[in-house]
Protein backbone atom coordinates (compact mmCIF):
# COMPACT_ATOMS: atom_id res chain seq x y z
CA UNK A 1 0.00 0.00 0.00
CA UNK A 2 2.09 2.53 1.49
CA UNK A 3 5.27 1.36 -0.49
CA UNK A 4 4.13 2.18 -4.38
CA UNK A 5 5.54 5.94 -3.54
CA UNK A 6 8.18 6.27 -6.32
CA UNK A 7 9.18 9.75 -6.19
CA UNK A 8 12.80 10.10 -5.18
CA UNK A 9 13.03 6.60 -5.81
CA UNK A 10 16.18 4.72 -7.73
CA UNK A 11 15.17 2.52 -10.70
CA UNK A 12 18.59 0.79 -10.70
CA UNK A 13 20.50 0.44 -14.44
CA UNK A 14 23.08 0.66 -15.84
CA UNK A 15 22.90 2.83 -19.01
CA UNK A 16 24.62 5.73 -20.03
CA UNK A 17 22.19 8.53 -17.75
CA UNK A 18 22.64 6.02 -14.85
CA UNK A 19 26.35 6.68 -15.34
CA UNK A 20 26.83 10.14 -15.77
CA UNK A 21 29.00 12.04 -13.02
CA UNK A 22 26.71 13.18 -10.36
CA UNK A 23 27.59 16.84 -10.51
CA UNK A 24 27.03 17.29 -14.18
CA UNK A 25 23.42 15.50 -13.92
CA UNK A 26 22.77 17.45 -10.85
CA UNK A 27 23.85 20.71 -12.57
CA UNK A 28 22.03 19.89 -15.73
CA UNK A 29 18.93 19.51 -13.96
CA UNK A 30 18.40 22.75 -12.47
CA UNK A 31 19.32 24.18 -16.11
CA UNK A 32 16.95 22.21 -16.90
CA UNK A 33 14.34 23.69 -14.77
CA UNK A 34 15.14 27.40 -15.45
CA UNK A 35 14.88 26.69 -18.93
CA UNK A 36 11.65 25.52 -18.64
CA UNK A 37 10.82 29.21 -17.43
CA UNK A 38 12.70 30.23 -20.91
CA UNK A 39 10.12 28.72 -23.12
CA UNK A 40 7.05 31.15 -24.43
CA UNK A 41 4.65 28.30 -26.85
CA UNK A 42 4.14 25.45 -27.56
CA UNK A 43 7.02 24.88 -30.34
CA UNK A 44 9.47 25.49 -27.43
CA UNK A 45 7.40 22.77 -25.17
CA UNK A 46 8.38 20.68 -28.70
CA UNK A 47 12.04 20.70 -27.77
CA UNK A 48 11.56 20.26 -24.27
CA UNK A 49 9.89 16.91 -25.23
CA UNK A 50 12.22 15.62 -27.98
CA UNK A 51 14.83 16.49 -25.35
CA UNK A 52 13.26 14.60 -22.57
CA UNK A 53 12.00 11.56 -24.79
CA UNK A 54 15.21 10.82 -25.71
CA UNK A 55 16.65 10.74 -21.82
CA UNK A 56 14.12 8.88 -21.25
CA UNK A 57 14.85 6.42 -23.57
CA UNK A 58 18.39 6.41 -23.35
CA UNK A 59 17.89 5.93 -19.41
CA UNK A 60 15.78 2.93 -19.80
CA UNK A 61 13.47 3.43 -17.43
CA UNK A 62 10.33 2.11 -18.51
CA UNK A 63 8.12 5.18 -19.04
CA UNK A 64 5.23 3.95 -16.73
CA UNK A 65 7.51 3.88 -13.96
CA UNK A 66 7.96 7.74 -14.74
CA UNK A 67 4.61 8.37 -15.20
CA UNK A 68 3.74 6.60 -11.81
CA UNK A 69 5.62 9.53 -10.02
CA UNK A 70 3.01 11.78 -11.59
CA UNK A 71 0.25 10.08 -9.58
CA UNK A 72 1.64 11.57 -6.41
CA UNK A 73 1.28 14.71 -7.67
CA UNK A 74 -1.72 14.48 -9.20
CA UNK A 75 -3.87 16.90 -7.06
CA UNK A 76 -1.03 19.59 -7.45
CA UNK A 77 -1.45 19.25 -11.59
CA UNK A 78 -5.29 19.72 -11.36
CA UNK A 79 -5.16 22.03 -8.87
CA UNK A 80 -2.52 24.25 -10.83
CA UNK A 81 -4.52 23.59 -14.27
CA UNK A 82 -8.21 24.60 -12.97
CA UNK A 83 -6.69 28.41 -10.98
CA UNK A 84 -5.35 29.15 -14.37
CA UNK A 85 -8.17 27.89 -16.19
CA UNK A 86 -10.56 29.99 -14.47
CA UNK A 87 -8.64 33.27 -12.91
CA UNK A 88 -6.92 34.29 -16.52
CA UNK A 89 -9.02 37.27 -18.20
CA UNK A 90 -9.75 37.44 -21.79
CA UNK A 91 -11.85 36.34 -24.75
CA UNK A 92 -14.65 34.46 -23.29
CA UNK A 93 -15.27 30.64 -24.48
CA UNK A 94 -17.82 29.27 -22.23
CA UNK A 95 -19.43 30.02 -18.71
CA UNK A 96 -20.00 27.47 -15.91
CA UNK A 97 -22.26 29.10 -13.15
CA UNK A 98 -20.80 31.92 -11.88
CA UNK A 99 -17.21 30.69 -13.68
CA UNK A 100 -16.04 31.75 -16.75
CA UNK A 101 -13.21 30.01 -19.12
CA UNK A 102 -11.22 32.20 -21.18
CA UNK A 103 -9.26 31.54 -24.29
CA UNK A 104 -6.12 32.78 -22.64
CA UNK A 105 -7.28 31.25 -19.66
CA UNK A 106 -7.40 27.87 -21.11
CA UNK A 107 -4.43 28.06 -22.89
CA UNK A 108 -2.45 29.51 -19.84
CA UNK A 109 -3.47 26.50 -18.07
CA UNK A 110 -2.89 23.81 -20.42
CA UNK A 111 0.75 25.57 -20.62
CA UNK A 112 1.30 25.87 -17.10
CA UNK A 113 0.10 21.90 -16.49
CA UNK A 114 2.70 21.04 -18.92
CA UNK A 115 5.27 22.98 -17.34
CA UNK A 116 4.30 21.13 -14.18
CA UNK A 117 4.87 17.68 -15.73
CA UNK A 118 8.09 18.67 -17.20
CA UNK A 119 9.46 19.45 -13.81
CA UNK A 120 8.47 16.33 -12.10
CA UNK A 121 9.42 14.17 -14.69
CA UNK A 122 13.21 16.13 -15.29
CA UNK A 123 13.43 16.23 -11.66
CA UNK A 124 12.46 12.12 -10.82
CA UNK A 125 14.61 11.63 -13.83
CA UNK A 126 17.78 12.80 -12.04
CA UNK A 127 16.77 10.73 -8.70
CA UNK A 128 15.58 7.47 -11.04
CA UNK A 129 19.02 7.29 -12.55
CA UNK A 130 21.36 8.42 -9.85
CA UNK A 131 22.09 6.52 -6.68
CA UNK A 132 21.06 8.39 -3.18
CA UNK A 133 24.93 7.69 -2.26
CA UNK A 134 26.14 8.99 -5.42
CA UNK A 135 23.62 12.04 -5.68
CA UNK A 136 24.69 12.91 -2.15
CA UNK A 137 28.83 12.65 -3.22
CA UNK A 138 28.03 14.94 -6.11
CA UNK A 139 26.19 17.68 -3.82
CA UNK A 140 29.11 17.80 -1.35
CA UNK A 141 31.46 18.46 -3.81
CA UNK A 142 29.77 20.81 -5.69
CA UNK A 143 29.55 22.35 -1.93
CA UNK A 144 33.13 21.77 -1.58
CA UNK A 145 34.35 25.36 -2.93
CA UNK A 146 31.56 26.75 -0.01
CA UNK A 147 33.48 25.01 2.71
CA UNK A 148 35.34 28.86 3.28
CA UNK A 149 32.32 30.52 4.09
CA UNK A 150 31.82 27.89 6.69
CA UNK A 151 29.13 25.48 4.88
CA UNK A 152 29.62 22.09 6.46
CA UNK A 153 29.54 20.37 3.14
CA UNK A 154 30.42 17.15 3.91
CA UNK A 155 28.47 17.19 7.14
CA UNK A 156 24.84 18.34 4.85
CA UNK A 157 25.89 15.28 2.36
CA UNK A 158 26.10 13.15 5.43
CA UNK A 159 22.67 14.22 6.43
CA UNK A 160 20.69 13.90 3.39
CA UNK A 161 22.84 10.11 2.35
CA UNK A 162 21.40 9.29 6.12
CA UNK A 163 17.76 10.90 5.40
CA UNK A 164 17.74 9.22 1.65
CA UNK A 165 19.05 5.70 2.74
CA UNK A 166 16.08 5.47 5.99
CA UNK A 167 13.50 6.61 3.96
CA UNK A 168 12.32 2.81 2.51
CA UNK A 169 13.39 1.82 6.40
CA UNK A 170 10.57 4.28 7.85
CA UNK A 171 8.19 3.17 4.93
CA UNK A 172 8.18 -0.32 5.85
CA UNK A 173 8.38 0.15 9.52
CA UNK A 174 4.70 1.95 9.02
CA UNK A 175 3.85 -0.96 6.64
CA UNK A 176 4.51 -2.94 9.60
CA UNK A 177 2.94 -1.20 11.94
CA UNK A 178 -0.43 -0.76 10.46
CA UNK A 179 -0.38 -4.05 9.27
CA UNK A 180 -0.22 -5.41 13.03
CA UNK A 181 -2.89 -2.18 14.05
CA UNK A 182 -5.26 -3.41 11.47
CA UNK A 183 -5.09 -7.17 12.91
CA UNK A 184 -6.41 -5.76 16.15
CA UNK A 185 -9.17 -4.05 14.38
CA UNK A 186 -7.97 -0.74 14.19
CA UNK A 187 -9.78 1.05 10.96
CA UNK A 188 -7.67 4.10 9.60
CA UNK A 189 -10.48 4.60 6.52
CA UNK A 190 -13.33 5.65 7.98
CA UNK A 191 -15.03 8.24 10.29
CA UNK A 192 -15.00 12.23 10.53
CA UNK A 193 -11.43 13.76 10.13
CA UNK A 194 -10.91 13.70 13.67
CA UNK A 195 -11.60 10.05 14.32
CA UNK A 196 -9.00 9.22 11.42
CA UNK A 197 -6.42 11.63 13.14
CA UNK A 198 -7.08 10.13 16.32
CA UNK A 199 -6.95 6.51 14.62
CA UNK A 200 -3.09 7.65 13.56
CA UNK A 201 -1.65 7.69 17.32
CA UNK A 202 -1.22 3.52 17.03
CA UNK A 203 1.23 4.19 14.14
CA UNK A 204 3.11 7.36 14.89
CA UNK A 205 3.15 6.40 18.51
CA UNK A 206 5.65 3.39 17.65
CA UNK A 207 7.00 4.73 14.52
CA UNK A 208 8.73 7.29 16.51
CA UNK A 209 9.84 5.01 19.23
CA UNK A 210 11.66 3.06 16.45
CA UNK A 211 12.80 5.73 14.31
CA UNK A 212 14.70 6.74 17.63
CA UNK A 213 15.73 3.57 18.13
CA UNK A 214 17.33 2.97 14.75
CA UNK A 215 18.36 6.55 14.61
CA UNK A 216 20.72 5.48 18.24
CA UNK A 217 21.78 2.23 17.00
CA UNK A 218 22.92 3.99 13.77
CA UNK A 219 25.02 7.07 15.56
CA UNK A 220 26.32 3.64 18.13
CA UNK A 221 27.45 1.93 14.56
CA UNK A 222 29.42 4.92 13.41
CA UNK A 223 30.93 5.59 16.28
CA UNK A 224 32.04 1.92 16.28
CA UNK A 225 33.78 2.36 13.38
CA UNK A 226 35.32 5.88 14.45
CA UNK A 227 33.78 8.46 12.61
CA UNK A 228 34.49 11.56 13.29
CA UNK A 229 32.82 13.76 10.85
CA UNK A 230 34.75 14.87 7.48
CA UNK A 231 38.06 16.03 7.80
CA UNK A 232 40.66 13.66 6.27
CA UNK A 233 37.85 11.31 5.00
CA UNK A 234 38.82 9.51 1.31
CA UNK A 235 36.20 8.73 -1.13
CA UNK A 236 35.86 4.90 -2.25
CA UNK A 237 34.96 5.84 -5.56
CA UNK A 238 36.05 9.44 -6.46
CA UNK A 239 34.38 11.29 -8.79
CA UNK A 240 35.63 11.67 -12.39
CA UNK A 241 34.26 13.48 -15.70
CA UNK A 242 34.58 11.01 -18.29
CA UNK A 243 33.93 11.64 -22.01
CA UNK A 244 30.42 10.38 -21.72
CA UNK A 245 30.21 13.34 -19.77
CA UNK A 246 31.61 15.79 -22.27
CA UNK A 247 29.01 13.86 -24.91
CA UNK A 248 26.00 15.02 -22.58
CA UNK A 249 27.49 18.76 -21.85
CA UNK A 250 27.31 18.73 -25.97
CA UNK A 251 24.13 17.24 -26.55
CA UNK A 252 22.50 19.58 -23.13
CA UNK A 253 24.12 22.91 -25.42
CA UNK A 254 22.57 22.14 -28.21
CA UNK A 255 19.08 21.80 -26.62
CA UNK A 256 20.02 24.85 -24.81
CA UNK A 257 20.73 26.94 -28.14
CA UNK A 258 17.77 25.54 -29.49
CA UNK A 259 15.77 26.92 -26.71
CA UNK A 260 17.26 30.36 -26.75
CA UNK A 261 16.68 30.85 -30.70
CA UNK A 262 13.13 29.78 -30.60
CA UNK A 263 13.11 32.66 -27.77
CA UNK A 264 14.99 35.24 -28.99
CA UNK A 265 15.26 34.52 -32.56
CA UNK A 266 12.55 37.21 -34.96
CA UNK A 267 9.59 34.45 -35.71
CA UNK A 268 10.37 34.05 -39.12
CA UNK A 269 13.97 32.85 -39.38
CA UNK A 270 13.67 29.96 -37.00
CA UNK A 271 10.35 28.96 -37.75
CA UNK A 272 11.38 28.86 -41.29
CA UNK A 273 13.01 25.81 -40.67
CA UNK A 274 9.99 23.99 -39.48
CA UNK B 1 -12.98 -21.85 12.27
CA UNK B 2 -11.25 -24.05 9.28
CA UNK B 3 -9.07 -22.28 7.15
CA UNK B 4 -8.45 -23.68 3.68
CA UNK B 5 -6.15 -21.94 0.68
CA UNK B 6 -6.24 -22.40 -2.33
CA UNK B 7 -3.43 -22.00 -4.92
CA UNK B 8 -2.44 -18.69 -3.59
CA UNK B 9 0.08 -16.79 -5.43
CA UNK B 10 1.78 -13.30 -3.58
CA UNK B 11 4.39 -11.19 -5.36
CA UNK B 12 6.06 -8.43 -3.72
CA UNK B 13 6.44 -5.13 -5.39
CA UNK B 14 4.73 -6.10 -8.75
CA UNK B 15 5.79 -3.76 -11.61
CA UNK B 16 8.47 -2.55 -9.95
CA UNK B 17 12.26 -3.81 -10.13
CA UNK B 18 12.42 -5.32 -7.06
CA UNK B 19 9.50 -7.63 -7.47
CA UNK B 20 9.65 -10.99 -5.94
CA UNK B 21 7.48 -13.74 -5.89
CA UNK B 22 6.73 -14.75 -2.19
CA UNK B 23 4.50 -17.35 -2.59
CA UNK B 24 3.75 -19.78 -5.49
CA UNK B 25 0.75 -22.04 -5.69
CA UNK B 26 0.19 -22.44 -1.96
CA UNK B 27 -2.38 -24.42 -1.12
CA UNK B 28 -3.51 -26.06 2.41
CA UNK B 29 -6.05 -26.96 4.53
CA UNK B 30 -6.83 -26.44 8.33
CA UNK B 31 -9.38 -28.56 9.70
CA UNK B 32 -11.71 -26.66 12.88
CA UNK B 33 -9.73 -27.39 16.25
CA UNK B 34 -6.59 -28.66 14.58
CA UNK B 35 -2.39 -27.69 15.58
CA UNK B 36 -0.36 -26.99 12.87
CA UNK B 37 3.06 -25.55 12.20
CA UNK B 38 4.40 -24.31 9.72
CA UNK B 39 8.36 -24.72 9.06
CA UNK B 40 10.54 -23.38 6.62
CA UNK B 41 13.86 -21.20 6.13
CA UNK B 42 14.34 -17.62 6.47
CA UNK B 43 12.47 -16.19 3.50
CA UNK B 44 10.48 -19.14 2.93
CA UNK B 45 7.17 -16.93 2.20
CA UNK B 46 5.54 -18.40 5.88
CA UNK B 47 4.93 -14.90 7.28
CA UNK B 48 3.44 -13.77 3.57
CA UNK B 49 1.30 -16.79 4.34
CA UNK B 50 -0.52 -16.00 7.02
CA UNK B 51 -0.99 -12.54 6.72
CA UNK B 52 -3.22 -13.94 3.72
CA UNK B 53 -5.41 -15.60 6.05
CA UNK B 54 -7.08 -12.46 7.85
CA UNK B 55 -6.98 -10.40 4.45
CA UNK B 56 -4.08 -8.11 5.34
CA UNK B 57 -2.21 -8.92 2.16
CA UNK B 58 -4.40 -9.29 -0.57
CA UNK B 59 -3.31 -12.74 -2.72
CA UNK B 60 -2.76 -11.96 -6.78
CA UNK B 61 -4.28 -15.20 -7.38
CA UNK B 62 -5.98 -18.07 -5.66
CA UNK B 63 -8.09 -18.25 -2.66
CA UNK B 64 -8.52 -18.24 1.47
CA UNK B 65 -11.75 -19.54 2.59
CA UNK B 66 -12.66 -19.06 6.56
CA UNK B 67 -14.98 -20.55 7.75
CA UNK B 68 -16.11 -21.82 4.45
CA UNK B 69 -16.35 -18.75 3.11
CA UNK B 70 -14.49 -16.83 0.68
CA UNK B 71 -12.90 -13.70 2.56
CA UNK B 72 -12.11 -12.06 -0.48
CA UNK B 73 -15.67 -11.87 -1.42
CA UNK B 74 -17.96 -8.83 -2.27
CA UNK B 75 -19.93 -8.23 1.28
CA UNK B 76 -17.58 -9.86 3.61
CA UNK B 77 -16.97 -8.20 7.06
CA UNK B 78 -13.20 -7.84 7.05
CA UNK B 79 -12.90 -6.66 10.69
CA UNK B 80 -14.97 -9.45 11.54
CA UNK B 81 -12.69 -11.71 9.42
CA UNK B 82 -9.92 -10.24 11.66
CA UNK B 83 -11.67 -10.41 14.88
CA UNK B 84 -11.99 -14.44 14.24
CA UNK B 85 -8.15 -14.48 13.33
CA UNK B 86 -5.97 -13.26 15.63
CA UNK B 87 -2.96 -12.99 14.21
CA UNK B 88 0.51 -12.30 16.12
CA UNK B 89 3.05 -11.22 14.18
CA UNK B 90 6.29 -11.96 13.76
CA UNK B 91 8.57 -9.38 17.05
CA UNK B 92 5.31 -8.02 18.09
CA UNK B 93 6.63 -5.92 20.41
CA UNK B 94 6.64 -2.77 18.07
CA UNK B 95 2.69 -2.28 18.17
CA UNK B 96 3.04 -1.49 21.73
CA UNK B 97 1.92 2.02 21.92
CA UNK B 98 -0.44 2.89 24.87
CA UNK B 99 -0.03 4.98 28.36
CA UNK B 100 -0.60 1.28 30.20
CA UNK B 101 -0.56 -1.67 29.32
CA UNK B 102 -4.43 -2.13 30.17
CA UNK B 103 -5.27 0.84 27.53
CA UNK B 104 -3.03 -1.25 25.14
CA UNK B 105 -4.78 -4.44 25.51
CA UNK B 106 -7.49 -2.78 25.51
CA UNK B 107 -7.33 -1.45 22.06
CA UNK B 108 -8.25 -3.66 20.01
CA UNK B 109 -11.67 -5.24 21.82
CA UNK B 110 -12.06 -1.53 21.66
CA UNK B 111 -12.09 -1.26 18.27
CA UNK B 112 -14.94 -4.22 17.80
CA UNK B 113 -16.87 -1.59 19.70
CA UNK B 114 -17.52 -3.96 22.95
CA UNK B 115 -19.11 -2.10 26.20
CA UNK B 116 -16.73 -0.82 28.89
CA UNK B 117 -17.31 -3.81 31.07
CA UNK B 118 -16.87 -6.09 28.81
CA UNK B 119 -13.81 -4.99 27.57
CA UNK B 120 -12.39 -5.27 31.71
CA UNK B 121 -13.14 -8.36 31.22
CA UNK B 122 -11.55 -9.50 28.05
CA UNK B 123 -8.27 -8.01 29.05
CA UNK B 124 -8.49 -9.22 32.94
CA UNK B 125 -8.98 -12.99 31.03
CA UNK B 126 -6.42 -12.14 28.45
CA UNK B 127 -3.90 -10.83 31.03
CA UNK B 128 -4.63 -14.41 33.34
CA UNK B 129 -3.68 -16.58 30.39
CA UNK B 130 -0.53 -15.01 28.95
CA UNK B 131 0.24 -14.90 32.94
CA UNK B 132 1.11 -11.32 32.95
CA UNK B 133 -0.32 -9.91 37.07
CA UNK B 134 -3.36 -7.73 36.68
CA UNK B 135 -2.41 -6.24 39.67
CA UNK B 136 1.18 -5.08 39.70
CA UNK B 137 1.38 -4.32 35.54
CA UNK B 138 -2.11 -3.32 34.31
CA UNK B 139 -0.98 0.57 35.27
CA UNK B 140 2.61 0.01 34.23
CA UNK B 141 3.36 1.68 31.06
CA UNK B 142 4.20 -1.10 28.42
CA UNK B 143 7.52 0.48 27.59
CA UNK B 144 8.77 -0.40 30.99
CA UNK B 145 8.24 -4.28 30.37
CA UNK B 146 11.09 -6.25 29.62
CA UNK B 147 11.56 -8.38 26.25
CA UNK B 148 9.46 -11.27 27.62
CA UNK B 149 6.55 -9.37 28.98
CA UNK B 150 6.51 -6.99 25.91
CA UNK B 151 6.06 -10.43 23.61
CA UNK B 152 3.31 -11.15 26.75
CA UNK B 153 1.60 -8.37 26.61
CA UNK B 154 1.18 -8.42 22.46
CA UNK B 155 0.09 -12.00 22.73
CA UNK B 156 -2.46 -10.83 25.42
CA UNK B 157 -3.51 -7.86 22.45
CA UNK B 158 -4.28 -10.48 19.92
CA UNK B 159 -6.06 -12.67 22.66
CA UNK B 160 -8.49 -9.86 24.11
CA UNK B 161 -9.62 -9.78 20.55
CA UNK B 162 -11.63 -13.26 21.14
CA UNK B 163 -10.25 -14.94 18.75
CA UNK B 164 -11.60 -18.38 16.95
CA UNK B 165 -8.17 -19.54 15.65
CA UNK B 166 -4.93 -18.02 16.52
CA UNK B 167 -2.18 -17.43 14.13
CA UNK B 168 1.53 -17.47 16.11
CA UNK B 169 4.68 -15.84 13.92
CA UNK B 170 7.64 -17.14 15.56
CA UNK B 171 5.66 -16.17 19.08
CA UNK B 172 9.58 -17.67 20.71
CA UNK B 173 11.91 -15.77 18.64
CA UNK B 174 14.53 -14.59 20.45
CA UNK B 175 13.27 -14.82 24.29
CA UNK B 176 15.44 -16.20 27.21
CA UNK B 177 14.26 -19.88 28.00
CA UNK B 178 12.30 -19.32 30.93
CA UNK B 179 10.00 -17.24 28.70
CA UNK B 180 9.87 -19.65 25.71
CA UNK B 181 8.78 -22.11 28.13
CA UNK B 182 6.25 -19.41 29.07
CA UNK B 183 4.57 -19.01 26.48
CA UNK B 184 4.85 -22.64 24.79
CA UNK B 185 2.91 -23.46 28.06
CA UNK B 186 0.14 -20.55 27.23
CA UNK B 187 -0.02 -22.13 23.99
CA UNK B 188 -1.09 -25.41 24.61
CA UNK B 189 -3.13 -24.39 27.82
CA UNK B 190 -5.26 -21.78 25.31
CA UNK B 191 -5.54 -24.96 23.11
CA UNK B 192 -6.75 -27.14 26.03
CA UNK B 193 -9.32 -24.41 27.31
CA UNK B 194 -10.85 -23.00 24.07
CA UNK B 195 -10.26 -25.91 21.61
CA UNK B 196 -9.48 -23.45 19.11
CA UNK B 197 -7.47 -23.58 15.98
CA UNK B 198 -3.63 -22.80 16.21
CA UNK B 199 -1.36 -22.34 12.83
CA UNK B 200 1.86 -21.76 14.72
CA UNK B 201 5.59 -20.62 12.92
CA UNK B 202 8.25 -21.75 14.67
CA UNK B 203 12.02 -22.31 13.73
CA UNK B 204 12.21 -24.43 16.71
CA UNK B 205 12.11 -28.03 15.58
CA UNK B 206 11.79 -29.28 19.17
CA UNK B 207 8.80 -27.43 19.90
CA UNK B 208 7.15 -28.38 16.51
CA UNK B 209 7.48 -32.15 17.30
CA UNK B 210 5.88 -31.61 20.41
CA UNK B 211 2.55 -29.52 20.16
CA UNK B 212 1.55 -30.15 16.89
CA UNK B 213 -0.89 -32.01 14.98
CA UNK B 214 0.01 -31.76 11.43
CA UNK B 215 3.54 -29.77 10.21
CA UNK B 216 3.51 -28.27 6.63
CA UNK B 217 7.03 -27.36 4.84
CA UNK B 218 7.85 -24.65 2.81
CA UNK B 219 10.67 -23.55 0.57
CA UNK B 220 11.04 -20.85 -1.80
CA UNK B 221 7.29 -19.85 -1.41
CA UNK B 222 6.07 -23.22 -1.82
CA UNK B 223 4.74 -26.12 0.28
CA UNK B 224 7.58 -28.81 -0.29
CA UNK B 225 5.64 -31.36 1.91
CA UNK B 226 3.30 -31.66 4.85
CA UNK B 227 1.81 -34.89 7.67
CA UNK B 228 1.72 -35.46 10.42
CA UNK B 229 5.07 -34.54 12.88
CA UNK B 230 6.56 -38.23 12.58
CA UNK B 231 5.65 -38.47 8.97
CA UNK B 232 7.37 -35.32 8.04
CA UNK B 233 10.34 -35.67 11.05
CA UNK B 234 11.03 -39.13 9.30
CA UNK B 235 12.25 -37.89 5.76
CA UNK B 236 15.57 -36.37 6.84
CA UNK B 237 17.18 -35.71 3.34
CA UNK B 238 14.20 -33.88 2.26
CA UNK B 239 14.19 -31.73 5.70
CA UNK B 240 17.64 -31.44 4.55
CA UNK B 241 17.10 -30.10 1.04
CA UNK B 242 14.47 -27.49 2.42
CA UNK B 243 17.35 -26.11 4.93
CA UNK B 244 15.88 -27.54 7.52
CA UNK B 245 16.67 -29.99 10.67
CA UNK B 246 15.18 -32.69 13.03
CA UNK B 247 14.01 -32.32 16.79
CA UNK B 248 16.65 -32.54 19.10
CA UNK B 249 15.23 -35.62 20.57
CA UNK B 250 15.45 -37.62 17.35
CA UNK B 251 19.25 -36.27 16.68
CA UNK B 252 19.61 -37.28 19.94
CA UNK B 253 18.29 -41.20 19.15
CA UNK B 254 20.22 -40.78 16.11
CA UNK B 255 23.45 -40.17 17.22
CA UNK B 256 22.67 -42.76 20.45
CA UNK B 257 22.01 -45.51 17.72
CA UNK B 258 25.29 -44.28 15.71
CA UNK B 259 27.34 -45.03 19.17
CA UNK B 260 25.85 -48.24 19.22
CA UNK B 261 23.00 -48.07 21.46
CA UNK B 262 19.93 -49.89 19.84
CA UNK B 263 17.34 -47.45 20.30
CA UNK B 264 14.06 -48.37 19.24
CA UNK B 265 11.53 -45.82 17.81
CA UNK B 266 11.61 -42.02 17.42
CA UNK B 267 10.88 -39.67 19.76
CA UNK B 268 9.20 -36.87 19.35
CA UNK B 269 9.23 -35.45 23.14
CA UNK B 270 11.14 -35.31 25.35
CA UNK B 271 9.16 -37.55 27.62
CA UNK B 272 9.15 -40.55 24.51
CA UNK B 273 12.70 -39.78 24.53
CA UNK B 274 13.11 -40.71 28.35
CA UNK B 275 11.10 -43.79 28.00
CA UNK B 276 12.83 -45.16 25.01
CA UNK B 277 16.55 -44.57 26.53
CA UNK B 278 14.94 -46.25 29.58
CA UNK B 279 13.32 -49.19 28.18
CA UNK B 280 16.94 -49.66 26.44
CA UNK B 281 18.50 -49.13 29.38
CA UNK B 282 16.69 -51.86 30.96
CA UNK B 283 16.93 -54.22 27.99
CA UNK B 284 21.01 -53.72 28.42
CA UNK B 285 20.62 -53.95 31.75
CA UNK B 286 18.67 -57.60 32.03
N1 LIG C 1 7.00 -6.17 2.60
C1 LIG C 1 7.78 -6.81 1.72
N2 LIG C 1 8.14 -6.22 0.56
C2 LIG C 1 8.90 -6.86 -0.35
N3 LIG C 1 9.34 -8.11 -0.21
C3 LIG C 1 9.02 -8.76 0.92
C4 LIG C 1 8.22 -8.14 1.95
N4 LIG C 1 8.07 -9.02 2.96
C5 LIG C 1 8.73 -10.13 2.58
N5 LIG C 1 9.30 -9.99 1.36
C6 LIG C 1 10.06 -11.02 0.63
O1 LIG C 1 9.22 -12.15 0.45
C7 LIG C 1 9.90 -13.35 0.72
C8 LIG C 1 9.20 -14.12 1.83
O2 LIG C 1 9.26 -13.39 3.03
P1 LIG C 1 8.57 -13.84 4.39
O3 LIG C 1 8.70 -12.72 5.35
O4 LIG C 1 7.22 -14.36 4.10
O5 LIG C 1 9.53 -15.05 4.83
P2 LIG C 1 9.53 -15.92 6.17
O6 LIG C 1 9.37 -17.33 5.72
O7 LIG C 1 8.53 -15.38 7.12
O8 LIG C 1 10.99 -15.70 6.72
P3 LIG C 1 11.52 -15.58 8.25
O9 LIG C 1 11.68 -16.98 8.75
O10 LIG C 1 12.84 -14.90 8.09
O11 LIG C 1 10.53 -14.77 9.00
C9 LIG C 1 11.32 -12.95 1.09
O12 LIG C 1 12.12 -13.15 -0.07
C10 LIG C 1 11.25 -11.50 1.44
O13 LIG C 1 12.42 -10.84 1.06
MG1 LIG D 1 8.61 -14.47 8.94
Amino acid sequence: MIRDITIGQFYPGESGVHRLDPRLKLILTIAFIVSLFVVRDFLGYGVVVLALGAVVAASRVPLGFILRGLKAIFIIIIFTFTMNMFMTAGEVLFRIGVLTVTKEGLYNAVFMGLRLVFLIIGSSLLTLTTKPIKLTDGIESLLKPLKGLGVPAHELAMMMTIALRFIPTLLEETDKIMKAQMARGADFETGSIFRRARSLVPILVPLFISAFRIAQDLAMAMEARCYRGGDGRTKLHELKFRRRDAVAVLLACVYFALLIGERFLPAWIFKGYF
Amino acid sequence: MSIVVKNLRHVYGEGTPYESVALDDVSLEIADGEFVSIIGHTGSGKSTLVQHLNGILKPKSGEVLVGGVNIAAKGVNLPEVRRKIGLLFQYPEYQLFEETLYKDIAFGPTNLGLSADAVDSRVREAMALTGLDFDALSERSPFELSGGQKRKAAIAGVLAMGPEALVLDEPTAGLDPRSHRDILAMIRRIREERGITIILISHNMGDVAEVSDRVYVMDGGRIAFFGTPAQVFANKARLKQSGLGLPPTLELAELLRAGGADIEGDPLTLDEAVELIDAYLERRGA
